[in-house]
């Protein structure tokens, strides 16, 4: 078993069919909030990370329940992979009291403090102070823990970005800095807001390890991340991370993707992140079609029951409205 | 309790040395906070005590060091964050809007952001229009955050280990030029309750509701009012979220007249607030004049020092706005 599988020593046989079952709960989860948007049945708006459930379950698949992760806007997988309960999330997005805020969050402000997800995050860049913050607690506490701190392209060219790797780079603290690199921040492309090729050599410029990963190979992922949160644990600081992915759906809610051609989703639609994962562990015999099927078909299952809760929990009391302000 | 006379900076620096002796999660970050001693001296001597574990040394790096505040307050650490001038708040605007204030609403009453920002406000430095803003209303009007102003060394220990105590950030703003003003203040570590006015002087004639070093100016024109006969109150708010609304209407009760005196410029300024919580309430039907606000003129802080002066309110002018209201 597992063979021609180079994997960190603590990804199970089981870990690999979890992490098959909970991309394709990603996935669910998102096209079911983008069905939901598109008929009008929750308001607001929401930014769906179709097409990238590679990078936020590889990533978290290499920490433990006590190291932390900081979410973006575009966090629903994130969410999932820290063992966020999904039905909370659509409670959530519906707006209702049973959700992971009470409703009074949304889409973009979705946190489960005591899983170690410090929350999504509605403002560019904004999340990547805090994980430096809460990578020193773990410093500070000898709590051994590390935090992933995720953003997207967009978030590599805030001042928060440049403070934060300078930061934690002079502190040696326990983050590894993960780019998402989905090839747009709304509709600015990389490639015409940057002028470089590879956001990952802007790591040259903090004194810090920087990789480029193929964000669409949960293996190279896997191995990465782990290679980072080793160096990080033994206590010798942080490292910035490229994941080149990209998300299927446009930016948020009534986006014509007048920006990029279909050629070009096509293209990245075919390197399917979930398909690859799973013709992987076919070949290694970790899965059969079968097996898969099944797996497919219990995540789907999974979010019906999700919007079956959701649409069945009270909307929130107009009196919890002032409540929550201060602890 | 032992007291002697410390000056408002020994004060705040006493508050945060008693308090990082009792608990291990409070530590102080900032720009020069270490061996330099902070722009103004309030931390030196920290660092030889505390070590550079917990007198963070921090890069000019307003956003992040604001955001680390935040993030370690999250996740059980009680950071004092020291940003050198409260200008410089506008770095840092981010972290401290958007995140620290929002943070628990959000998440639907889950994590807390214990933190305390500790910053120097106000003019009379010749530092020009960039390092002499007074921009408290700025922070009074977001939901999330706890904004105080002491106005005496005695007020700023008490307050400042009140809001390292509390479990949501407090902007706690330190007058640049009482820094050096000095009060009886115990040797132990003792608590003013957040949302506790203070009455600094009683009187019967007139209110004279004034913040941080509005104080001592009001104070000093109730003294040569007195010589007029006429007795002022001078009430100083001490913390303006949570505001002691009660205080300030009973006081205007009793005296029929209402001064609000502010050196933060007078559009938009706190002092609206005051006297719109004043208009709202039963004080309203005590009132025998209308009430004078006054704050500082709508310019930037000049350089010059007649200029910087003039740009904000002076005792003789408290003294007039009085004389006005009262017509004795």
């Amino acid at each position: 078993m597992l063979k021609n599988l180079e994997i960190p020593s603590m990804i199970t046989e089981k870990k690999l069919k979890d992490l098959y079952k909970e991309m394709w709960t990603i996935r669910y989860f998102d096209e079911k909030v983008d069905q939901f948007f598109a008929k009008g049945m929750i308001h607001g708006t929401t930014h769906l990370c179709v097409g990238q459930e590679a990078s936020a379950s590889g990533s978290i698949a290499v920490i433990g329940g006590k190291d932390k992760i900081v979410s973006t806007h575009r966090g629903h997988g994130h969410c999932i992979s820290k063992e966020g309960d999904i039905n909370k999330m659509m409670a959530e997005l519906f707006g209702r009291e049973t959700g992971y805020c009470k409703g009074k969050g949304g889409s973009m402000h979705i946190a489960d403090v005591e899983k170690g997800n410090l929350g999504a995050n509605g403002i560019v860049g904004g999340g990547i102070p805090l994980a430096v913050g809460a990578a020193l607690t773990s410093k500070m506490k000898n709590e051994n823990y590390v935090v992933l701190c995720f953003f997207g392209d967009g978030a590599t060219n805030e001042g928060s970005f440049h403070e934060s790797l300078n930061l934690a780079a002079i502190w040696n603290l326990p983050v590894i800095f993960i780019c998402e690199n989905n090839q747009y921040g709304m509709s600015g492309s990389v490639k015409e807001m940057t002028k470089i090729e590879h956001i990952a050599t802007r790591s040259e410029g903090y004194g810090i390890p920087g990789k480029i990963v193929d964000g669409l190979d949960m293996f190279e992922i896997m191995n990465t991340v782990h290679e980072a949160v080793e160096h990080a644990r033994g206590g010798n600081g942080p490292t910035l991370i490229e994941m080149k992915t990209y998300r299927w759906k446009g930016h948020s809610k009534s986006d014509a993707k007048k920006y990029r051609t279909r050629e070009e989703e096509n293209e990245w639609r075919a390197k399917d992140g979930i398909k690859r994962f799973k013709d992987a562990l076919i070949d290694a015999e970790v899965l059969t079609e079968e097996e898969a099927k099944q797996l497919q078909e219990e995540a789907k299952t999974s979010i019906e029951e999700a919007v079956e809760f959701a649409a069945n929990s009270p909307e929130p009391s107009i009196e919890r409205l002032e409540e929550d302000v201060f602890a | 309790m032992t007291t002697r006379e410390i000056t408002y900076l020994e004060a705040v620096r006493e508050a945060m040395s008693q308090e990082m002796r009792e608990n291990e999660d409070v530590f102080i970050l900032g720009e020069d906070i270490g061996v330099y001693g902070g722009a103004f001296g309030v931390t030196r001597g920290m660092i030889e005590e505390f070590g550079p574990e917990r007198v963070r040394n921090t890069p000019i790096s307003e956003a992040a060091i604001a955001g680390a505040a935040v993030g370690s307050a999250l996740t059980g650490m009680r950071p004092i964050l020291e940003l050198q001038f409260s200008d410089f708040i506008t770095i840092a605007m981010d972290q401290i809007v958007n995140q620290a204030a929002k943070t628990r609403y959000m998440f639907g009453g889950k994590g807390k952001v214990p933190m305390v920002l500790r910053t120097p406000a106000g003019s009379g430095t010749g530092a020009a229009a960039q390092h002499s803003q007074s921009l408290e209303a700025w922070m009074a009007h977001i939901p999330g955050l706890k904004v105080v102003q002491p106005s005496t060394a005695y007020d700023a220990k008490g307050l400042l280990k009140a809001a390292m105590d509390d479990d949501n950030p407090v902007i706690f703003y330190e007058h640049k030029l009482l820094y050096k003003t000095s009060s009886n203040v115990p040797e132990e570590s003792y608590k003013i309750e957040l949302g506790k006015a203070d009455i600094k002087r009683e009187g019967t004639d007139v209110t004279i509701v004034a913040t941080a070093i509005m104080v001592h100016k009001a104070l000093e024109a109730a003294e040569v009012l007195e010589k007029d006969g006429i007795s002022a109150e001078v009430i100083d708010p001490r913390t303006i979220v949570p505001l002691d609304k009660e205080t300030i209407i009973e006081s205007v009760k009793k005296t029929g007249k209402l001064i609000v005196v502010h050196e933060a410029v007078k559009r938009g300024g706190i002092g609206g607030e005051i006297v719109g919580v004043i208009a709202e309430s039963e004080a309203f039907d005590y009132l025998d004049a209308p009430i004078i606000r006054l704050g500082g003129k709508e310019v930037p802080i000049p350089y010059n020092p007649n200029l910087e002066k003039a740009a904000i309110p002076q005792v003789p002018d408290i003294i007039a706005a009085v004389k006005k209201t009262v017509r004795k």
